[in-house]
């Protein structure tokens, strides 16, 4: 069992021990950090679906990645209810896949949430700076992340417990919005009918491009869920990862099912599918449009908070994948270093803290966004395949899992192929960035294999006690 | 507002002050060993053995 007890100085004759995460999380606080992380994407992104497939455009966008997300749930949750570690894919996809694999997962994971950090904090910049001109965004930046960074090198269980409260009263903020709209008596204060409407020699707002629009709004349809499947992060701080990961991812994604769909039907029952398609702050701008002021500095308050719960999953999971890499040496070993007093993945969170405030500094919000959505999208065309030989490796009788995912392999099958229609949605929107990261990711593999791998102690990296695989 | 501004930079830096100490005053007391001697297997090794006695038919789906 991993000794707990911090060591100091005056220690140095008593026997060696040994440093670990602590092990303090339950299913609130794995709810907390992937609701968190997502819920930002109902305040703001998802509206772009409207742009392109407009009202009913965007409410398949919303299931069809609700789907998508389902399948990267499941598989998730059995997956990591047996790789219970520090890394989530990354450590699946060693055991299961091999090095090179994980350490692009990795690569995904860390630039998936350094972005969407930065791009949080940029957005609280933008918001702070909306009161006031004489309010410079950058400093707010720059503070997000150092308040968020200091709170994570303190320990994880403030850091998820305080996620926790803001992103619960995210949620509320929005229910709040739904009930003082009075949603029950429509055309008092929403508009369903008469914004869904078709203008006499004008577009359907319903589908104005049919279902190629439809498949435009794809790309953006992920922004309700993007982040979901970094619960897994935290599986070696659970006190019981096979309990804890599959309930708090479950209940994430059905709380954001709800959100999404509840955002989807009271910003299109109040705002004109044109100024939705474009709005920066589509909730808020919702909340403008019902004329009540206690609904927009309700969703204000939201706007934030979701922002801030946003940031501060993405630095927990991000500092879990560097340090997971650390620890295999996979990148220096020192990264892999523990806070002897707080148990926290210190150094890779303080390396990491640089990294998001230089792409928060460069203010390209639309950049670091997209570049964090073809990292997910990258991880979610491997999990599929890492599933399918994870039971092909170890059958259900060779391990025990806490989380069995129902009919297999289907959800591996839907995730492929709805993954795989995203990336091409992502190529007519934004073919220069895929195919930028995709070169970038590529030569980060010939460095890894080139020269990385050849310091990684394959003798030390498998360190499971699994039984042999099947066919080994 | 300018001052509102300087406030923020000067919460930002004295955060990023603290967590630049504190990592220092770490590097220098204990021994690097100590501080990356962190394992990936051990947890696994107990989540099966609790597995083992708590789900002889494993977990529901």
């Amino acid at each position: 069992m991993a000794t707990e007890q911090v060591v100091g100085p005056a220690d140095a004759a008593a026997p060696p021990q040994r440093l670990s995460l602590l092990r303090v999380l339950g299913p609130m606080h794995v709810w907390s950090l992937g609701t968190g992380i997502v819920l930002v994407g109902e305040f703001m992104g998802w509206n772009f679906t409207v742009a392109k497939g407009g009202i009913f455009g965007a409410l398949v966008a919303c299931w069809f990645s609700g789907i998508l997300y389902s399948c990267v749930a499941m598989i998730d949750s059995e997956v990591s209810s047996t790789v219970a570690s520090a890394g989530g894919q990354y450590a699946q996809a060693k055991h299961i896949l091999g090095p090179l694999a994980a350490f692009n997962i990795a690569l995904f994971i860390i630039f998936e949430y350094c972005m969407l950090a930065a791009g949080d904090a940029l957005v609280i910049g933008a918001i702070i700076n909306s009161l006031s001109p004489g309010l410079s965004p950058v400093p707010y930046v720059v503070l997000t992340i150092s308040f968020l960074a200091w709170l994570n090198y303190r320990g994880v269980h403030t850091t998820l417990t305080f996620n926790a409260v803001i992103t619960a009263l995210a949620f509320i903020s929005i229910i709040v919005l739904i009930v003082g709209s009075e949603f029950w008596n429509p055309g008092s204060i929403t508009q369903t009918t008469l914004l869904a409407a078709q203008p006499p020699g004008g577009v359907d707002p319903k589908m104005p491009y049919g279902w190629l629009g439809i498949l435009a709004a794809l790309q953006f349809g992920i922004w309700y869920y993007l982040g979901i499947e970094g619960t897994c992060q935290t599986a070696e701080e659970c006190r019981s990862a096979p309990r804890a990961l599959p309930v708090g991812t479950m209940s994430g994604l059905i709380t954001l099912l709800v959100a999404a769909t509840l955002t989807w039907y009271i910003c299109t029952s109040l705002v004109n599918w044109i100024t939705l398609g474009s709005s920066v702050y589509p909730l808020y701008d919702a909340a403008v449009n019902t004329g009540k002021r206690y609904l927009v500095v309700t969703l204000w308050i939201g706007t934030v908070l979701s922002c801030l719960a946003s940031a501060n999953g993405c630095i927990n999971d991000a500092s879990r994948a560097w340090f997971a890499m650390g620890r295999d040496q996979f990148i220096p070993r020192w990264f892999g270093g523990v806070h002897p007093r707080y148990k926290t993945p210190y150094r890779a969170i303080l390396f990491l803290v640089p990294i998001m405030i230089a792409f928060g500094y460069t203010g390209l919000l639309d950049q670091v966004i997209t570049f964090s959505i073809i990292s997910g999208c990258l991880i979610y065309f491997i999990m599929p395949l890492n599933m399918i030989r994870f039971r092909r490796l170890y059958p259900m009788d060779a391990i025990r899992r806490g989380y069995i995912s129902p009919f297999h392999p289907m959800p591996s099958i839907v995730l492929f192929l709805f993954v795989l229609l995203t990336f091409v949605a992502l190529y007519f929107g934004y073919w220069r960035n895929l195919v930028a990261a995709l070169v970038f990711y590529s030569l980060c593999s010939v460095w890894f294999v080139l020269h990385r791998f050849q310091y990684v102690d394959r003798a030390k990296l498998y360190t499971m006690p699994w039984p042999r695989p099947k066919g080994y | 507002m300018m001052w509102i501004n300087i406030g923020a930079w000067a919460i930002s830096a004295v955060l990023l002050g603290w967590l630049l100490f504190d990592a220092f005053r770490i590097e220098t007391s204990y021994d690097h060993d100590l501080l990356v001697s962190s394992v990936e297997g051990e947890i696994e090794k107990e989540i099966q053995d609790h597995m083992h006695m708590q789900t002889p038919a494993g977990g529901g789906s």
